[in-house]
């Protein structure tokens, strides 16, 4: 540095004439300066906004493949759900109007009964009364003899309207009586006919409370089919809550299999020894762990059997009489591993007091080994966890099912939300590297200022002298 | 671990038994452990009280522990005071059953007060390979001539501690038998 400033006998003036040629050269060098800064600042732009670009077109393409599924998803949820409404239907029907015909018949006996009664029961006219005839001898009587004999001959239309009007309340009761009682026979068949007519009631409204679920789910579904927004932000937002409910149950699942693995692990070194190693961890974690993970692979394999999940399509695609086979077998490799594992709780507790005991004996505690009366409590508590844990983690397969396919959905739009992110900031570089050069070249320009303003000067006053030179001329 | 029997030091015998108890506390599966007496001369197999290498089965580790226990017990109820102290014998013996056993960490207990008092004719000048052991002196008393001069004590804690570093091990006392946490 020293020799730079050394070029004349004052430091000061060799500073000042570096300076103006620092200046010269960058006065003379601008133009190409300027070009080059301008060209570095547009590439730097291109690049960044193609980028920009890429991961735009490649987040679209990721949020169409992302719908497709999540409509392929919905599609198929939607599918199974109305083929199960359709199935309720159906055991509706089946179990309702198979039994048509016999209710049918029920019911055509029961209205020919009452129709039958019905038709006995019409009321019986009743017979002309017996004064009619005496009534019409006794007029012919008053117009031929007189009124000779007439008392007694009323007399005698008296005694036989008598018994005339007793003989018809006779046969009135009587003929009353039975109508009652046909009445009577008809009560159970109304009420026969009432039940009947009541259960088909349910059924018909069972029926067409299904149709409005099913005309519902027809509706979402052909939303679905057609790609509407509206059905995939229904989906979406679907997807998430999914997501993180089944991740919720998931790790209360964690829990429970940590508990369980606790039960066990200690226990299993009775088994296949405490100091055995398998890589970096004991044999006998590992064995526990195994029994879990084959205790949640049974409990797997049971509900696709059983058809509640669908992880493996060949499992539900298997023939009946193999998937129930399949059920049983799975249940009774499941049931024997929670006996196992009621077995090794219960030798956990024995072990641990049989350490208790010989650390009481080693402390000369006499009274540190004494079994404490309620210890079976805890012992049941953990055999009954032995046996249970293993049938309630066989239920992890329906949040896992529900992880698995909400997670494709969560990948997929934290993915966008990223590119998103990226794309954004590419774009912002590329835009802040082109105005970069242009801050780049006013920069460059700063130190010249006085050469600049030089020749601006000096070009106004040549274009004024050319002016004045034109309007002479 | 091993036991000074000899002489007065006999009478610390039962303090020995708690701390065997506490060190059968401490031990695990697969660790092995021995208790050897010392006496006139302790570089013998038939100087080794008990000895034992746990199983790796809990269950099988508890009984072995209790039964190591009884033989400890019988040991202190039975044993009697010997003329001469051995320790370097019952050192060596010591080194040769650890490194026999070829655990990974090794440790000497010595429960005596250090005073080694040779029987005629034991030749015990011989340099030992302590190196990766661990030499804890347990419940060092004060004998009746450190209370007349206590450098005498110092001394041959301070000779046991040459003796045991220039062999590659690591020294150390414990006078304070509550203080037996660190012990393994």
């Amino acid at each position: 540095m020293s020799f730079l400033l050394n070029i004349t006998p004052w430091p000061v003036l060799s500073a000042l004439l570096w300076l103006v040629l620092l200046v010269a050269a960058l006065y003379f060098a601008r133009p190409t300066a300027h070009k080059l800064i301008r060209a570095a600042a547009f590439s730097l732009h291109k690049t960044f906004r193609t980028a920009s670009l890429s991961v735009g077109k490649a987040e679209t393409a990721l949020a169409r493949r992302n719908r497709e599924v999540l409509l392929a998803a919905g599609r198929e949820a939607k599918e199974r759900i109305v083929e199960r409404e359709f199935d309720r239907i159906n055991e509706t029907v089946r179990k309702d109007l198979a039994n048509y015909s016999t209710l049918h018949r029920s019911l055509s006996e029961s209205i020919d009964r009452i129709e039958r009664d019905h038709q006995e029961a019409v009321e019986v006219p009743p017979d002309p009364p017996g004064w009619v005839k005496a009534v019409e001898a006794v007029a012919k009587i008053d117009a031929r003899d007189g009124r000779d004999g007439v008392g007694s001959i009323l007399a005698d239309i008296h005694k036989s309207l008598v018994k005339a009007h007793k003989q018809a309340m006779d046969a009135y009761r009587e003929a009353s009586g039975k109508r009652h009682e046909l009445l009577r026979r008809m009560r159970p068949d109304w009420r026969a006919i009432q039940h009947n007519l009541n259960r088909v009631g349910k059924s018909v409204d069972s029926l067409l409370g299904r149709s409005v679920t099913i005309d519902r789910h027809m509706q979402e579904y052909e939303d679905i089919v057609k790609g509407e927004d509206r059905a995939v932000s229904i989906l979406s937002s679907s997807s998430l809550v999914y997501f993180f409910i089944s991740l919720f149950v998931l790790c209360v699942a964690i829990g429970g299999a940590t508990i369980n693995f606790s039960l066990i692990a200690r226990p299993m070194a009775e088994m296949v020894g405490g100091t055995s190693m398998i890589g970096a961890f004991r044999t006998a974690d590992i064995a526990a762990l195994v029994i879990i993970m084959v205790e949640i692979s049974m409990g797997l394999f049971l509900m696709e059997s059983l058809r509640i999940t669908r992880l493996f399509p060949v499992i539900g695609a298997l023939p009946d009489k193999t998937r129930i086979r399949m059920i049983w077998i799975t249940f009774s490799i499941l049931f024997l591993l929670a006996s196992v594992e009621a077995g090794l709780a219960y030798m956990r507790e024995v072990l641990l007091h049989d350490e208790l005991a010989t650390s009481a004996l080693l402390r000369g505690d006499a009274s540190g080994g004494m079994p404490n009366q309620y210890m079976w409590i805890t012992t049941a508590a953990q055999m009954g966890m032995g046996f249970i844990l293993p049938f309630a983690l066989t239920f992890v397969a329906i949040p896992l099912e529900t992880f698995v396919h909400s997670l494709r959905t969560v990948l997929g739009l934290v993915a966008i939300g990223l590119l998103r992110v990226l794309a954004l900031v590419l774009r912002l570089v590329g835009s802040i590297s082109r105005y970069l050069g242009v801050l780049v070249t006013q920069v460059y320009d700063l130190p010249l200022f006085i050469p600049l303003w030089w020749a601006a000067r000096d070009r106004s006053s040549t274009s004024g002298g050319s002016r004045l030179w034109g309007a002479e001329s | 671990m091993l036991v000074d029997t000899s002489g007065t030091y006999r009478e610390e015998i039962e303090k020995a038994e708690q701390i065997i108890r506490y060190a059968l506390t401490r031990l695990h599966e697969k660790d092995s452990f021995a208790v050897a007496r010392i006496d006139t001369g302790s570089f013998s197999e038939k100087d080794i009280v008990a000895k034992v290498t746990f199983d790796d089965r809990p269950s099988m580790m508890n009984r072995q522990k209790r039964l190591f226990a009884e033989q400890v017990d019988q040991f202190v109820e039975k044993s009697k005071s010997s003329p001469y102290t051995d320790i370097t014998g019952g050192l060596l013996q010591a080194v040769e059953f650890l490194n026999e056993k070829g655990d990974a960490v090794k440790t000497v207990l010595i429960f005596s007060d250090l005073k080694e008092d040779l029987e005629p004719g034991f030749i015990r000048d011989i340099d030992f390979d302590l190196d990766g052991f661990d030499v804890v002196a347990l419940n060092v008393t004060k004998l009746r001539s450190d209370n007349v001069d206590p450098r005498e004590y110092l001394d041959r804690l301070q000779a046991w501690q040459t003796k045991v570093e220039k062999s590659g091990g690591h020294w150390r006392v414990i006078n304070d038998l509550d203080g037996l946490e660190g012990l393994l």
